[in-house]
C-alpha cells in the first residue's frame, strides 16, 4: 500500500485497526460494485439537477429583486433575477410540482445509492493521503447536504416545524451546500461513473436471473464483496425494487399536485385531504381563524384603499361587484407542491390601477387583513398588467369563503400561492417610468 | 529521475486536478457560510435546534443509525428465510418489500402518522392529522396482504408446475414428465 503525506501517520493508523473494524467490514451482499454505483449515480446525475434547479427557479418565482425572497441576502448564490412570467399560468404549478414531487421519488434512490457506497464509509485507514481526507470531507456535503434537503424539506410539507429554524433560510443553504458538494462529487467522479456503467452491458443484466447473478470482479475502491453471499436477488430485480419504490412514492404523493380524482391517492399528504363538493371546498392555505381575521374587519366595513394616484380610492364591496367583473380558471401553487385549479371572478387588477389613477403601473403592494406573516406582497408590472390578474371576490360561482379570503383576494396566473394574498385590504400602485 | 508530477503524487495522493476540485469546491463552502452567517446556524438557546445540529444529525441518523439498524434486521430475516426455506420459492424478498414499503412510508410521514406539529397543521390547512395513522395502518395491511397474496400464487405455482426437481418415490408418478 502506498502512503501519501505524511506517511508515518497513514502508516499507523493501518496499522493500529480499531477493535470491530474488522467485523463491520465483512460485506456480503454480491450485488454491490461499481455497476450498480454507476447506474444509481447516473439517475441522481439526470434527476436531481431537476430538483435543484426547480428550487432555484422558485426563489426567483418569490421576487427577489422586491427583497421578498426568503432568504432575503443570498449574495450571488442564486439564478439571475428575472422577472417571473405570468404565463404558462401554470408554470409554478410545474416548477413546485416538480421540485417536491421529484424530491419526494427519488428518496429511494438516493437511500439506494447511499447503501451501495457504505463499505467506503467504515473503510480502514479511513485515509492514506491528504486528498484522500479532502475527498471524505467533500463527500459529508453531499451526503450531509442530500439528507438535510430531504428532512427539511419533508417536514416543511407536512407542517412539522420541530427543528426550530427558518426552513427557508436551512433548506436554500443546505441545497447550496449539497451543490458544493454534488459539483465536486461529479468533477471527480464521472470517468468512474462510466466506465462502470459500461461495465456490464444493460441487456446482460435484463436477462440474468437471480441463480445466475454473480458478483462483479474486484474493484479499487472496494465496493465488491470479498466474500459475497450467495444473490438473495438479481441485479434486474435490485433495480425494480428502487424504481419500484420510487413509483410507489409517485403514486401516493403526485396527487397533491395533479388534483381531480387523483388527490385521493396522495394518501399520506395534507394535500391529499377531502374538504367537500361545494364551491369553496378546495385546499385552504392558513385558515382565517389562524390569520386572526375578525368578522366586524370583513363585514360592512370593509374598505379598500387603492393608492398610487393623486388622491386615495376607497371602495366598498358593492363597487366592486358593481364593476365589470372577469372570469378566469388558475391553479393556486403552493411552494409546498401542492396545487388547485378553480374558476376565479373578480375585478382585473389593471381596471383597478386606472381606476386609482396608474395607467402604467411598474409594481403594486398589496396589503391583508391579515396579521403575521405573508400578510403583504409586491407585484411585479407584468403581474399587474396580466389580463387574468384580478381581485377576486367570487370563486367557482359562489362568494369567497372566509377562509378562502373573503371579501377579496388576489389571483394572478403562475405567482406562488402564499403571494396571492387573502383577505387585500389596500393596494398601491407605483406609476411606471 | 522521477518527474515533478510523480513526486507531487506521492505526497498529495491524487492527480493536480483533483487538488484544485477539492479547492475550488471547499472556496464555495466558505461562500456559502459566510454569507448564511455562521450565527444563523447556532442556537445557543435550544442547541439541538441548530442548522449545523441537524445537518450533523442527517449525516449520523443515516450512516450510524438507519444503516446498521436496516442492515442487521436484513440479515436476521435472510438467516431466518434461509433456515426455513427448504421449498424452491424463499419467502425472503415477499417480506422484504413490503416491510420497505411500510417503513419508507412510516419515516416520511412520520409527522402526519404520530401527530406532530399538530398547531401549525390545523392553522394552514384547517384540518387536523387524525386520519393518518389509520390510512398508514392500512397501507401496510394492503401491502403485506399483497405480498403474501402472491406468495401463496407462487408457491401454489411451484406445486402445480412440473419440477425439474425429481418427486420423492411416493409421490404420484403422473405430475412429472
Amino acid at each position: 500500500m502506498s502512503y501519501g503525506f505524511p506517511s508515518r501517520l497513514w502508516r499507523a493508523l493501518d496499522r493500529h485497526r480499531p477493535p470491530g473494524v474488522d467485523l463491520v467490514q465483512r460485506w456480503r451482499s454480491p450485488l454491490r460494485g461499481p455497476w450498480l454505483t454507476a447506474v444509481l449515480g447516473l439517475v441522481l446525475l439526470i434527476t436531481l439537477p431537476i430538483v435543484i434547479l426547480t428550487g432555484l427557479l422558485s426563489y426567483i418565482a418569490y421576487a427577489p429583486q422586491f427583497g421578498q425572497a426568503i432568504p432575503a441576502d443570498v449574495g450571488w448564490l442564486k439564478l439571475p433575477t428575472f422577472d417571473w412570467p405570468t404565463s404558462p399560468s401554470w408554470l409554478y404549478r410545474l416548477n413546485q410540482g416538480l421540485h417536491v414531487g421529484l424530491g419526494l421519488v427519488l428518496i429511494p434512490v438516493v437511500l439506494a445509492k447511499l447503501w451501495s457506497v457504505i463499505p467506503k464509509l467504515f473503510v480502514w485507514p479511513p485515509a492514506l493521503s491528504v486528498s484522500q481526507v479532502l475527498e471524505r470531507i467533500s463527500l459529508m456535503l453531499i451526503v450531509g447536504g442530500i439528507l438535510f434537503e430531504i428532512v427539511t424539506g419533508v417536514l416543511n410539507i407536512q407542517y412539522d416545524y420541530i427543528f426550530g429554524f427558518s426552513f427557508y433560510t436551512a433548506h436554500y443553504f443546505g441545497a447550496w451546500v449539497f451543490i458544493a458538494g454534488f459539483l465536486m462529487h461529479i468533477a471527480l467522479k464521472i470517468p468512474r461513473m462510466l466506465t462502470g456503467v459500461r461495465s456490464i452491458p444493460f441487456r446482460d443484466v435484463l436477462r440474468t436471473n437471480r441463480a445466475d447473478t454473480r458478483p462483479e470482479p474486484p474493484d479499487p475502491d472496494g465496493l465488491v464483496a470479498a466474500d459475497p453471499a450467495p444473490p438473495t436477488m438479481s441485479r434486474r430485480g435490485a433495480l425494480a425494487l428502487v424504481g419500484g419504490g420510487a413509483l410507489f412514492m409517485a403514486v401516493i404523493t403526485a396527487g397533491q399536485a395533479v388534483g381531480g380524482w387523483t388527490r385521493h391517492t396522495a394518501l399520506l399528504l395534507p394535500r391529499g385531504r377531502d374538504r367537500g363538493d361545494g364551491p369553496n371546498d378546495f385546499q385552504v392555505n392558513k385558515t382565517a381563524a389562524a390569520a386572526r381575521i375578525v368578522p366586524e374587519s370583513t363585514g360592512e366595513n370593509w374598505r379598500l384603499t387603492l393608492t398610487g394616484g393623486s388622491t386615495p380610492v376607497v371602495l366598498d364591496r358593492a363597487t366592486l361587484t358593481a364593476m365589470p367583473q372577469h372570469t378566469a380558471r388558475l391553479p393556486i401553487a403552493c411552494v409546498e407542491g401542492w396545487s388547485t385549479t378553480e374558476t376565479w371572478t373578480g375585478v382585473k387588477l389593471r381596471d383597478l390601477a386606472t381606476l386609482a389613477g396608474v395607467a402604467t403601473p411598474r409594481s403594486a403592494f398589496v396589503t391583508s387583513l391579515e396579521r403575521g406573516g405573508f400578510n403583504r406582497a409586491m407585484l411585479q408590472a407584468n403581474q399587474v398588467s396580466d389580463p387574468d390578474s384580478i381581485l377576486a371576490l367570487r370563486v367557482n360561482g359562489a362568494e369567497l369563503s372566509l377562509d378562502h379570503g373573503y371579501p377579496a383576494r388576489i389571483i394572478v396566473p403562475a405567482l406562488p400561492g402564499v403571494h396571492n394574498t387573502k383577505w387585500v385590504s389596500s393596494i398601491a400602485f407605483q406609476a411606471g417610468p | 529521475m522521477r518527474s515533478l508530477l510523480a513526486r507531487y503524487r506521492d505526497f498529495y495522493g491524487s492527480h493536480p486536478l483533483h487538488l484544485l476540485v477539492m479547492l475550488a469546491g471547499f472556496a464555495l463552502l466558505g461562500y456559502i457560510v459566510a454569507t448564511v452567517e455562521p450565527v444563523t446556524l447556532w442556537n445557543p438557546q435550544v442547541w439541538w435546534q441548530s442548522i449545523a445540529v441537524w445537518f450533523a444529525a442527517a449525516i449520523i441518523a443515516h450512516d450510524l443509525v438507519l444503516f446498521p439498524v436496516y442492515a442487521l434486521a436484513d440479515q436476521l430475516l435472510a438467516a431466518t428465510a434461509e433456515r426455513r426455506h427448504r421449498s424452491k420459492v424463499t419467502a425472503l424478498n415477499y417480506i422484504r418489500i413490503p416491510v420497505l414499503a411500510s417503513a419508507l412510508t412510516f419515516l416520511v410521514f412520520l409527522p402526519g402518522i404520530i401527530e406532530q406539529g399538530k398547531p401549525t397543521y390545523l392553522a394552514a390547512t384547517g384540518q387536523t392529522q387524525e386520519p393518518f395513522l389509520g390510512r398508514w395502518l392500512l397501507l401496510t395491511a394492503a401491502v403485506f396482504g399483497i405480498s403474501a397474496a402472491l406468495y401463496a400464487a407462487r408457491l401454489a405455482a411451484g406445486r402445480v408446475r412440473p419440477s425439474s426437481v425429481p418427486p420423492p418415490p411416493d409421490h404420484r408418478s403422473d405430475e412429472s414428465p
